[in-house]
């Protein structure tokens, strides 16, 4: 069975059809992309999928789990962790600390121990440290872990953002627009790294992007969506080159 | 890193001893006047309400305007409670400190549940209202004294305890300082910084958002409580916005999220009106002035380089040590 299996999901805005009928099935260990332009709906794919929004119709099950009207903690804690579009890092907080606090709930010592710092509290920091910076070795950035998260350059904030989504163990990653706002050098350097983490990590990711060279380039399955409607799904190879695909994105 | 850790913790405590040293010596060496020992103890209770509310002002990030609100539920609770039992002063007052931040916290609780929903200058105006609330019913209610005030309050906390409030001044400071450096603590700065984000990394918003709100709700509590028996009456008057407002521009002039900076402002700004009471009239127009002062220092370009050059500095030990 998949990891992920989505059947007929959709929310409205009003009258507005953000995702129709969306159905998708995700394999354990697979690298699937979500493409479609602008204003398709991939991000309300997004947002349904990681309980920010509560889908008016359908169901998402996560390893035999369902998690259609589960919050957002609980979704994480179930599994699926995620990166945004527009970045989210904790700004005003050091490289190590945003990576500590997606360790939340994986290291815990108590509400006590906190306030005095007894007890487990030297221990568990210690293994919280331990695990973090080697998160963060992965993505290069561990001689960085004491700046602040906002006075790192755009490429690594992205970084940042994965290796904080991964510190909190999912089974899912998914990566909204990885490569936005990145030079063909660093996308080639993300890719690599995408697929280093995959395997690293044995995880499963799904991700948004528009860059059409990384999705060829690493992904093995697509999924495109327009108008909030899945137009076509397959191998990457057959999807781009489909008639339909290509009218959607540059028109008649 | 360890090491460093073990360098700040050792420098702390020869400061705070330092601070005892210097105020023990100023007590029993009779170098100050008895109007200037009278701004001890207040300025350990506005120490204690600063740095409270450093951790909803400065890492929850959240503006609120009702401390004095829950620092008269603690005065007033813990007051009642000392005026009701007859025990040793010491020991009186430890349980009126206990209960004092207990109903304290408890209100901050029920408050905290409907309130912490509401963001930014919503909940600004929310909690300015429930601290005008929480005076206007101890004004209304009968055990409470209402208007005419509690009185007969034991001196308890007068600067002759010097000591004993010294070491709840040291408890408030220890225990929130050391929560923002702990997982709890970095959930709550993390609440700040972005609540979607953090909600998308398994942080409950709301809980600890509620945390913050109670902890901070119990040291003001209890500072509330040093202050009924540092005065002796309690007012209901006494907790007025104006508090609030006293003691968040304690917080904003100790530079947001720095608890340090905060102790630093509660005290000079608790000793400002009483050092200037010589300039008579001009009195609330320096005080002023040197608020400006201050904030104008705290941004300033100069202010900006010293911290900057701490900084690297502070990159360069770094990457040292990983060489």
């Amino acid at each position: 069975m998949a990891l992920l299996e989505v059947k007929h999901l959709g929310i409205s805005f009003g009258g507005l059809r953000a995702v129709d009928d969306l159905n998708m099935s995700i394999e354990q260990g697979s690298l699937v992309g979500l493409i479609g332009p602008n204003g398709a709906g991939k991000t309300t794919a997004f947002n349904l999928l990681t309980g920010v929004y509560a889908p008016s119709e359908g169901t998402i099950v996560l390893d035999g789990e369902n998690l259609v009207g589960k919050a957002p903690t609980e979704i994480c804690k179930s599994g699926i962790a995620r990166t945004f579009q527009n970045i989210r890092l904790f700004s005003q907080m050091t490289v190590l600390d945003n990576v500590k606090v997606a360790l939340h709930n994986h290291v815990e010592y108590s509400l006590a121990e906190s306030f005095f710092h007894l007890g487990k509290y030297s221990k568990k920091e210690k293994e919280m440290d331990e695990r973090a910076i080697e998160i963060l070795k992965v993505f290069d950035l561990d001689g960085q872990a004491d700046v602040l998260a906002s006075n790192l350059p755009y490429g690594k904030q992205r970084k940042l953002e994965i290796a904080r989504a991964l510190a909190t163990e999912p089974k899912l990653l998914l990566l909204d627009e990885p490569a936005a706002g990145m030079n063909p050098n660093e996308t080639q350097e993300l890719m690599d790294t995408i697929q280093l983490i995959r395997d690293k990590f044995h995880i499963t990711i799904l991700l948004i992007e528009h860059d059409m060279k990384l999705v060829s380039g690493i992904c093995e399955y697509l999924y495109v969506l327009n108008f909030g409607m899945e137009l076509a799904h397959g191998e990457p190879t057959d999807v781009l080159n489909d008639p339909k695909v290509i009218t959607a994105y540059l028109g008649e | 890193m360890n090491k460093k850790i073990n360098k700040s913790v050792i420098i702390n405590v020869i400061l705070a001893l330092v601070a005892y040293g210097v105020v023990m010596a100023l007590i029993y060496g009779g170098l100050l006047g008895r109007q200037a020992m009278s701004i001890i103890i207040p300025c350990c209770i506005n120490v204690m309400l600063a740095v409270s509310l450093c951790l909803l002002v400065g890492f929850l990030g959240e503006l609120t305007l009702g401390h004095a609100g829950f620092m008269s539920i603690g005065a007033y609770a813990g007051a009642l409670t000392t005026n009701a039992l007859d025990l040793p002063p010491q020991i009186e007052l430890l349980i009126g400190l206990l209960v004092g931040g207990i109903v304290a916290a408890v209100f901050s609780l029920i408050i905290g549940l409907p309130v912490l929903r509401l963001k930014g200058d919503y909940l600004a105006i929310v909690t300015l209202g429930f601290g005008e609330i929480i005076k206007s019913v101890i004004n209304f209610l009968g055990f409470t004294g209402g208007a005419k005030g509690l009185s007969g309050i034991g001196a308890y906390s007068n600067y002759k305890n010097f000591t004993f409030v010294y070491i709840f001044v040291l408890l408030t400071i220890l225990v929130i300082s050391n929560l923002v450096k702990s997982r709890h603590g970095r959930a709550i700065c993390a609440v700040r910084d972005n609540y979607i984000a953090a909600e998308a990394v398994g942080i409950k918003v709301s809980k600890f958002k509620t945390m913050a709100f109670v902890i901070s709700g119990f040291f003001a509590g209890m500072a509330g409580v040093f202050y009924a028996h540092n005065v002796g009456i309690l007012k209901p008057g006494n907790f007025d916005y104006n508090k609030s407002i006293e003691i968040l521009v304690m917080v904003v002039l100790g530079g947001m999220g720095n608890i340090k900076g905060a102790i630093i402002a509660a005290v000079i700004l608790t000793a400002l009106p009483e050092v200037l009471r010589s300039a008579a009239d001009f009195r609330m127009l320096l005080y002023a002035i040197v608020l400006i002062a201050m904030m104008l220092f705290n941004n300033s370009k100069f202010r900006m380089a010293m911290i900057e050059k701490r900084n690297l500095k502070k990159a360069m030990s770094i990457q040292k040590e990983g060489e």
